[in-house]
């Protein structure tokens, strides 16, 4: 048996502003060197326990660990250990890009000697040498980005929390960020990261659904395809739009989505043969179509599972 | 060690934000500059030339002599002469003239039996400054030569000016302004500098780093008491060019007692901005406190006159003082050591304010 380290645990993890409960009693155990994803809309409660485990806000109840220092009592100390990129540019923007990194340096009192060697050595991997001398108000959304992290990773944190880095990024520049990122995690550092990019979440290594404060679903992108309760079924018509029409008329099917001339149908897995069901009504409507079972995505499990959620609260 | 690097590095960052944002750098300059040179020569309780008009209904030699010796006195400046004491009263009325000068026309025979007063003044009594001029003229002798000499009679009292013998405002007006001029910009410029940092979101990159609250602030002082520092010697420098302010005291002192009230109105800037969420709340907050500090602190009326109440509130204010320790010892050349309660005043209200604000001011965000 390999043993698991965890760098992050939280246990009924609940956070209420008057009376709206933004966290509710959330549970986690995150493994050291992993790539972890907070998968949810705006409002899911995401920042809000990524703040919990920094220890920038005390938890209504319920308690978390970040490198086995409690998040609420030892924040002070759990500060040199992590690392904390928010979803807002946060370094000053009047400061250009190699005086930011140095005043960050100061900060976590980097000694001396070395101080300028990591500054030269963050600018260099991040690909900021040529801006060095930029403020960093005046830089791209990819640049800043860039530069928030490589503020966020200057003291070599055990432990990086990220909250929706992406949000101000084009694609190429997003796919960088991720090499960046898994680069980082095989060097041994945990990563939290919220997003609410389906595409995003499906590269973390394991990830937690969140809605409405609470997490209705985690684990692998492939346990979590496994896990769900419905068939997913890939219909490919000419007319998408009347298939769509005779499926609807199904009570068995969920939901359907279309994507270009393609449809997703969502089936319940009571259902035993999805595809019977399917070819059945479009032959019933007589419409030609290519059908397929494939394997759900994360959008198809987010759908899913919070569809799950607020049924079971409606009865 | 790690601490100093830390309040090092936020002192570095602040002047390095500071040399950029030009505004700022303008007011640190500028607002000493035009200040002083507008209250400098503008604030004049010496009061002269008060625009008047007058009546002579009596029209004899007697009564333009009154009038050419009144004029002479320059505290009234003859606008016009009218015909009527109602013409005088409508001149009142808009405004054109502060006082009006009725001579009635047994002007000559009041004069002589002095037994009624001799003529009248209108006054705009709206304003007591005004008042002030009237009694002054009132009391001023005016010796006709058809009259009659009377033994002079000594005044009770003899008035002795000590240290502005020539009665310039200018003089009491300067050293008041330094520490006007010290708390609008200190107690601005600080609440303003942390309450920017929560606006554009710095602050919260900086509550996730292991920056201690004390680090943090005095990081923000410290540069702040430099650009103090500047304004007291600038305004001790235009003060004695433009207006022949001297210091009789020793420039120590002076520095020392600058250095306290500078600290003072630090902390209470400090105190300002984790209160405030926005520059402008903190704006607002600073006026606030500015105001009574110009008003009731002894800069624009003497203390000792106010009711006891607004007394015990100005109290509280650091700028009451140090408008006693700064005009003590540059205007009376008084030793620091025999004001030292002033000076133990403000140090603790420079403790409890920053006590308070690092007490206040939360790592977390909750």
């Amino acid at each position: 048996m390999n043993q698991k380290q965890i760098a992050i645990t939280a246990s009924g993890l609940t956070m209420r502003f008057g009376s709206l409960v933004a966290v509710d009693n959330v549970d986690l155990e995150i493994e050291k060197g992993s790539i972890y994803g907070f998968l949810g809309p705006n409002g899911s409660g995401k920042s809000t326990t990524i703040r919990m485990l920094c220890g920038l806000l005390t938890p209504s109840s319920g308690s978390a660990t970040v490198m086995g220092m409690d998040s609420k009592k030892e924040s002070e100390s759990l500060k040199q250990k992590i690392g904390y990129m928010t979803q807002r540019f946060s370094l000053y923007e009047d400061l250009s890009v190699r005086e930011n990194l140095q005043f960050v340096s100061e900060i976590y009192a980097v000694p001396r000697r070395q101080r300028k060697h990591r500054v030269a050595e963050l600018l260099d991997s991040f690909s900021l040498n040529d801006r060095a001398k930029q403020r960093s108000g005046t830089l791209s959304g990819g640049q800043k980005q860039r530069l928030a992290l490589a503020a966020a990773t200057l003291h070599k944190p055990e432990v990086l929390f990220l909250d929706e880095p992406t949000s101000a990024v084009d694609p190429q520049n997003r796919r960088d960020f991720w090499e960046t990122l898994f680069e980082l995690a095989e060097q041994g550092t945990t990563i939290l990261v919220s997003t609410h990019y389906m595409d995003e979440a499906a590269r973390c290594h394991r990830l937690a659904i969140l809605d409405e404060g609470v997490k209705v679903a985690d684990g692998s992108p492939r346990q979590l395809g496994e896990s769900i309760s419905s068939h997913v079924v890939e219909i490919e018509a000419e007319d998408p739009s009347s298939a769509r029409l005779s499926l609807m008329k199904s009570e068995e099917i969920n939901s359907i989505t279309q994507l270009g001339i393609k449809l997703r149908v969502m089936i319940p897995k009571t259902v035993n043969d999805p595809l019977l069901l399917v070819n059945g009504n479009l032959h019933k409507a007589n419409i030609q179509a290519k059908t397929e079972q494939v394997f759900p995505d994360l959008e198809d499990i987010f759908v899913s599972v919070t569809q799950q959620r607020r049924e079971g609260q409606g009865s | 060690m790690k601490s100093f690097i830390r309040i090092f590095a936020v002192m570095r960052k602040e002047f390095l934000q500071m040399s950029r944002d030009r505004l700022t750098f303008g007011m640190i300059v500028g607002i000493p500059l035009i200040q002083l040179l507008m209250f400098g020569y503008a604030i004049n309780t010496d009061v002269r030339n008060l625009s008047a008009a007058y009546v002579d209904e009596s029209d004899t030699h007697i009564s333009r002599e009154f009038i050419a010796d009144i004029t002479a006195s320059q505290v009234i400046v003859m606008k016009q002469r009218v015909a009527s004491v109602y013409e005088l009263e409508q001149l009142l009325d808009a405004g054109s003239i502060s006082i009006g000068i009725a001579i009635p026309d047994d002007f000559d025979r009041r004069i002589l039996e002095r037994d009624r007063q001799a003529a009248q003044l209108l006054v705009d009594g709206a304003d007591p400054i005004i008042v002030g001029v009237a009694q002054q003229l009132i009391a001023m002798p005016i010796r006709f030569d058809s009259q009659r000499r009377r033994p002079q009679q000594a005044a009770l009292l003899e008035v002795r000016n000590y240290y502005n013998p020539e009665r310039r405002s200018a003089v009491n007006i300067v050293p008041g302004l330094i520490g006007v001029i010290l708390t609008m910009t200190m107690v601005l410029f600080t609440a303003v500098a942390i309450v920017r940092e929560k606006e554009r979101g710095n602050l919260e990159l900086l509550i996730n780093t292991p920056i201690k609250t004390p680090e943090l602030m005095l990081g923000k002082i410290f540069p702040y008491i430099l650009i103090g520092l500047i304004q007291l010697t600038l305004i001790l420098t235009l003060g004695w060019y433009f207006f022949q302010v001297p210091i009789h005291g020793s420039l120590v002192h002076v520095l020392a007692a600058a250095l306290v009230f500078i600290a003072a109105n630090l902390s209470l800037g400090l105190l300002v901005s984790t209160v405030a969420t926005t520059q402008f709340q903190a704006m607002q907050m600073t006026f606030f406190f500015f105001l009574p500090s110009i008003l009731i602190s002894g800069f624009m009326f003497p203390f000792d006159g106010m009711p006891a109440a607004a007394q015990n509130i100005a109290e509280f204010l650091p700028l009451t003082h140090f408008n006693r320790l700064i005009r003590g010892i540059i205007l009376r050349g008084a030793d620091i050591t025999s004001m030292l309660d002033e000076l133990l005043a403000l140090a603790i209200f420079a403790a409890v304010a920053l006590t308070l604000a690092i007490l206040r001011f939360s790592k977390r965000l909750d």
